[in-house]
């Protein structure tokens, strides 16, 4: 297990597979992921592509662990804009109605039988507290 | 035979490039190829013609299942839902047009809703920096004419908004730009190394949540004063550099986006970036602009703005208009079980809103106007499909720099679907008459 620090935000491949369809598996690809430098890769001990669920102290997500392709940027975690994401933010506005969607502490661990769930699912799942 | 439309308006990000074509099949009732348009906005536009696209609302059934039902029965359930409420949320309304905003609102003023747009959870800590501070803005045609340091902050234009830099920041040639990119220094903070940040002359890595401090160096650093050697992982020298840089421009730029507004310090980050802009003006002609995410998201606060005098957040519960970001912002209010129904039209709250207000929305009467299926409609009660804004239907849409452009209707909604204007008129009515107004 490695403890990150988790940002998110907007790709090109998260804006293309929103406005195609959010019940479509290319959003799932697009957003069910969780960028990490390589350095913190050999930490965690794991492959490329291997399913990781991240947890923070406001949730817990399963998602794919992908090489960081805006990096390098050791000891920062990227999921993109999404439901996957939001699973996990810290939903603190501190008084000016803004959650703190960026710099949300994390942890990540190797998952690798648990499956990532599409983003209906996952989100339909969390709200009926499962 | 096809025919062409010209100057189409995209309907995605704040960009709202003017100078799409679309070709449509000879009946007008097909798209069949975009041209000029980023992959995002031509997606956008292929989309609305899949062939699994909803038509009719849909009524959550307590299976969890969905149960078509007519236009007439949605806009009883939304206005019954909406004046038996005491304090009902109107979310969204950043991806439909100023028309239909306009009319919305009005809505909200007659059942005495609370009405937020997206800018709560993008650029609403700029507007509270800008009602604190003011900014000195620019519109994005002086930009391209003018500007030769272009700077970037927390905000990467290479994915979100991906032709801002052709069409407007970086490479075109403008009256006194005649060199393009040639012409332009580009200077780009982020913590990641952006696929903007590649392209920069300067890139300013910082430790991620530390922008405060970098950019309360930069005016420190401006004004010649010495630095510590290190500041926000930046070193001092890098700094001084980045300085000069913005001390020699003939006319300067800072775009900024969710990097500054989503970090702690929020509010307080965009702030100091306009007091930098300002301190920059002793020097030189420096502005700052927002980068609106959604293509109208500037045009409903503008329309919030004049009809109520608020950009978003605007309680008008109590009968007249009250604004206080931290209380009639949606997740507060939602994280806090203060409001008993929500209504969302042209966003989508489920995929965007951390799980512990989408888990509220869940639970109460909810109403979810959209176009698309999405995981707001998914636990919404009622899901009311439309027309596309800026493909099936125009309307007023405002760019990120508060220039308002008309969208175009490029082909046919399918047959017997609302627009977005249409069912709010229809609210309206229905609502008018349950209240005797």
């Amino acid at each position: 297990m490695i403890s990150l620090n988790l940002i998110s935000g907007r790709t090109i491949q998260q804006g293309v597979a929103m406005e195609a369809g959010k019940e479509k598996p290319a959003y799932t690809d697009a957003c069910g992921i969780i960028e990490m430098d390589p350095s913190d890769f050999k930490k965690l001990g794991a492959w490329r592509n291997t399913n990781v669920r991240v947890t923070s102290p406001y949730g817990t997500v399963v998602v794919k662990a992908i090489e960081a392709t805006q990096g390098p940027h050791p000891g920062l975690g990227w999921i993109p804009m999404g439901p996957w994401a939001n699973a996990i933010v810290d939903p603190n506005t501190y008084s000016t109605g803004m959650p703190t969607f960026k710099g949300v502490p994390i942890t990540v661990e190797v998952a690798m039988n648990e499956p990532i769930l599409g983003s209906i699912e996952l989100v339909q799942k969390l709200c009926r507290g499962e | 035979m096809t025919k062409a439309v010209t100057d189409v308006i995209c309907p995605f990000c704040g960009t709202l490039c003017d100078d799409l074509e679309v070709m449509v099949s000879d009946d007008g009732k097909k798209i069949l190829e975009v041209y000029n348009a980023c992959a995002i906005g031509a997606e956008k536009f292929l989309h609305s013609q899949s062939k699994d696209r909803v038509t009719r609302p849909r009524m959550q059934q307590a299976d969890g299942t969905y149960k078509e039902v007519s236009y007439d029965e949605a806009v009883e359930y939304t206005a019954q839902m909406l004046t038996s409420s005491k304090k009902p949320l109107m979310y969204g309304w950043s991806s439909t047009s100023c028309e239909a905003q306009s009319m919305g609102y009005e809505v909200a003023e007659t059942v005495g809703a609370i009405l937020d747009n997206t800018a709560t959870v993008c650029h609403g800590s700029s507007l509270i920096a800008i009602q604190d501070v003011g900014i000195p803005s620019c519109t994005l045609g002086e930009v391209k004419n003018r500007a030769d340091t272009v700077i970037f902050w927390g905000c990467n234009p290479s994915h979100a908004h991906p032709r801002h830099m052709s069409r407007y920041s970086i490479f075109p040639r403008g009256m006194f730009m005649g060199k393009g990119q040639k012409s332009r220094k580009m200077i780009v903070v982020d913590p990641r190394n952006t696929d903007t940040a590649k392209m920069a002359d300067v890139h300013l890595q910082l430790e991620q949540g530390r922008d405060y401090e970098l950019l309360s160096a930069l005016r420190v650093a401006i004004r010649g004063e010495p630095l510590p050697d290190v500041v926000a992982g930046i070193s001092k020298e890098k700094i001084y550099e980045a300085a000069n840089l913005m001390k020699e421009a003939r006319f300067g730029i800072i775009f900024f986006g969710m990097g500054v507004t989503q970090t702690l310090g929020k509010n307080h980050n965009i702030d100091i970036a306009i007091m930098l802009t300002k301190d920059l003006n002793e020097y030189t002609k420096f502005s700052i602009i927002a980068m609106r995410g959604h293509y109208n998201v500037t045009g409903s606060g503008a329309v919030m703005g004049w009809q109520f005098g608020f950009p978003f957040a605007t309680d008008l519960s109590r009968g007249f208009a009250r604004y206080n970001p931290g209380e009639t912002t949606s997740n507060d209010l939602l994280r806090r079980d203060e409001v008993d129904s929500v209504f969302v039209i042209g966003s989508d709250p489920g995929a965007h809103f951390p799980i512990s207000s989408v888990k509220k929305i869940s639970r109460l009467p909810s109403v979810a106007v959209d176009p698309h299926i999405t995981p707001t409609t998914e636990v919404c009660k009622l899901h009311v499909p439309v027309a596309f804004v800026g493909v099936e239907v125009g309307g007023c849409c405002y760019r990120m720099d508060n220039v308002p452009i008309e969208s175009r209707k490029v082909v046919e909604p399918p047959e017997g679907m609302l627009t977005d204007t249409e069912f709010l008129t229809k609210v309206r009515d229905r609502v008018n008459q349950i209240k005797g107004v």
